[in-house]
């Protein structure tokens, strides 16, 4: 597709810190590639802010290339905007129309207490995965090799889709109940069907949901908008697999 | 682990939820079949209707089941909503739900209230007129049923459908209860754990088939009644 320029209408959700009041900003741009992700254009947004003496808009991001999960955003009433199976740093402006108005917000969730502008604080999620989120290994130097179990390869592939989640919390932020169960789920599965996480499975489940409860996540009601939403394409059936997983673990559970 | 049992946490509480739905879905599909005799054949509508309301199993065992049934799964869908608003004080200035869930799902508590509403007008049409009836005016006579009138449901039924207020209301909330099973159907069954890539697309449309056709047939038997007397 030939590079085109497109002018738009941001309506940036501004916010000093986590005490003040925010509002909505609005910021008129010219002249923007549509080859620009958008992040660029953010960035040229910011680089006409600060050369103009104003307070650059504050946004999470890092490796820029997906896999980091740092990027957020509400864009236009979806998490990472209209595209499917992306970042934000991965959505590009030729998603937008000339003369569009954008609106972005910051991932909105009780859980994701706001700092600055589109920054939210996400450690909800780090909370959530030490409670459980790993498989616990004797590192004394002869630890097995992971390869020397036989693993079905149904059940690799499945573990493997799992644990392409990057944490970023788009489930949460799209969820009209903001439920981290997409998420969780992921964690879960990615663990729970391969031999290694087998051992500690049931106290993991009830560990980490007990965590996503504590943390202030709304109930699943089944409504599949994280599935949509997701940049990795994490699947419901892992959050079926979790309420399997806990509904034996708080049986078999002492 | 006392603090993590099923009644304690989002999960737990989402598959009794899930339970209590099954539990109506059962029930529902016993008192379509019951009220679609009604129009084959008065007799056995009256027969039928004169078991249930006078066997001691269905009024002192399944009677409180159904009513605890109900009251559960309306009080737990409401603590859930409400835990589930709670979860995000500031709302998104825009946000585009159409375009990643449907509508029912994301209104179950709004079809679930207007089911509820209708439920109020049903009790008093039905199910109080008959513990009046029955335990209230009639006496510990009246129940055991010696010389009771066993061909009165038939000609009960058929005057509330008289009024075309009621019908209207009665076919309108059956809408409403469409809309509810055409996302709570499936929802059940994700939310006990069920979902299989042989069995969820059949379950779908099986949920589907019956959000359609129970509301559907319960319609049809409230216009077959007003317009037939
Ligand atoms: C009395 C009025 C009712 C109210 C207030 C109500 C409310 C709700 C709410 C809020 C939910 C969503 C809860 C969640 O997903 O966490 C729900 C789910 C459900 N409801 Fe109802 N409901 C009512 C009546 C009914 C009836 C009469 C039936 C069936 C005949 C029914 C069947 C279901 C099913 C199958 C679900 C799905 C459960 C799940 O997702 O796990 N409901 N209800
Ligand atoms: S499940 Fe998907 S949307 Fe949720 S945190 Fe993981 S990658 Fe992000
Ligand atoms: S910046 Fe790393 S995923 Fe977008």
């Amino acid at each position: 597709m030939a590079e085109k320029f497109i002018d738009i209408t941001l309506k940036i959700w501004r916010q000093k810190d986590a005490k003040s009041a925010g509002k909505m900003v609005d910021y008129p741009m010219k002249k923007v590639s549509t080859d620009s992700s958008f992040l660029e254009m953010l960035d040229l947004l910011n680089e006409d802010l600060v050369n103009k003496g104003e307070e650059p808009v504050a946004f999470d991001h890092d490796c820029r290339e997906g896999i980091c999960g740092m990027c957020s955003l509400f864009i236009n009433g979806e998490a990472h905007g209209p595209d499917r199976g992306v970042t934000t740093c991965q959505l590009h402006m030729r998603m937008f129309k000339n003369g569009e108005t954008i609106t972005i917000e910051p991932f909105r969730a009780n859980a994701f207490p706001l700092i600055k502008d589109l920054v939210t604080d996400r450690g909800s999620f780090d909370r959530i995965i030490q409670k459980g989120g790993f498989v616990s290994v004797n590192t004394s130097g002869n630890t097995q090799d992971a390869n020397a179990l036989p693993i079905p390869k149904v059940d690799a592939d499945n573990a493997f889709d799992a644990a392409t989640c990057i944490g970023c919390g788009a489930c949460v932020a799209t969820c009209k109940n903001a439920s981290a169960m997409l998420f969780v789920s992921a964690k879960v599965s990615q663990l729970a069907l391969l031999p290694q996480g087998k051992v500690e499975a049931t106290e993991r489940v009830l560990n980490m949901v007990h965590q996503m409860d504590m943390e202030g996540f709304g109930n699943c009601t089944n409504t599949g908008a994280c599935e949509v939403e997701c940049p990795k394409g994490i699947s419901l059936d892992n959050i079926a697999r979790m309420n399997r997983e806990y509904l034996k673990a708080s049986i078999i559970a002492e | 682990m006392s603090e993590y049992g099923i009644t304690k946490s989002s999960v737990g509480r989402k598959i009794l939820m899930a339970l209590s739905g099954f539990f109506l879905l059962v029930f529902l599909l016993q008192h379509f079949a019951i009220n679609m005799l009604s129009v084959i054949s008065d007799d056995a509508f009256n027969t039928v209707s004169d078991f249930m309301g006078y066997n001691p199993l269905v009024q002192f065992a399944l009677q409180p089941v159904l009513i605890f049934g109900v009251i559960f799964h309306l009080a737990m869908g409401m603590y859930l909503e409400f835990q589930n608003t709670k979860a995000r004080n500031k709302k998104y200035a825009k946000n585009n739900g159409a375009a990643n869930s449907s509508w029912m799902s994301r209104n179950m508590i709004i079809t679930g209230v207007m089911v509820l509403l209708f439920l109020g007008l049903h009790f008093y049409d039905f199910w109080w007129h008959e513990i009046t009836e029955k335990y209230l005016e009639g006496g510990a006579e009246s129940f055991t049923g010696s010389g009771r009138d066993t061909t009165r449901y038939s000609h009960e039924l058929q005057e509330k459908f008289v009024d075309i207020w009621r019908v209207i209301i009665y076919c309108l909330s059956f809408v409403f209860l469409s809309l509810h099973l055409l996302h709570g159907f499936q929802s059940a069954f994700q939310s006990v754990g069920f979902r299989h890539s042989k069995y969820t697309p059949l379950i779908k449309k099986l949920g589907t088939a019956y959000a359609i056709i129970i509301p559907a047939g319960f319609i049809f038997i409230a216009l077959f009644h007003h317009f037939n007397h």
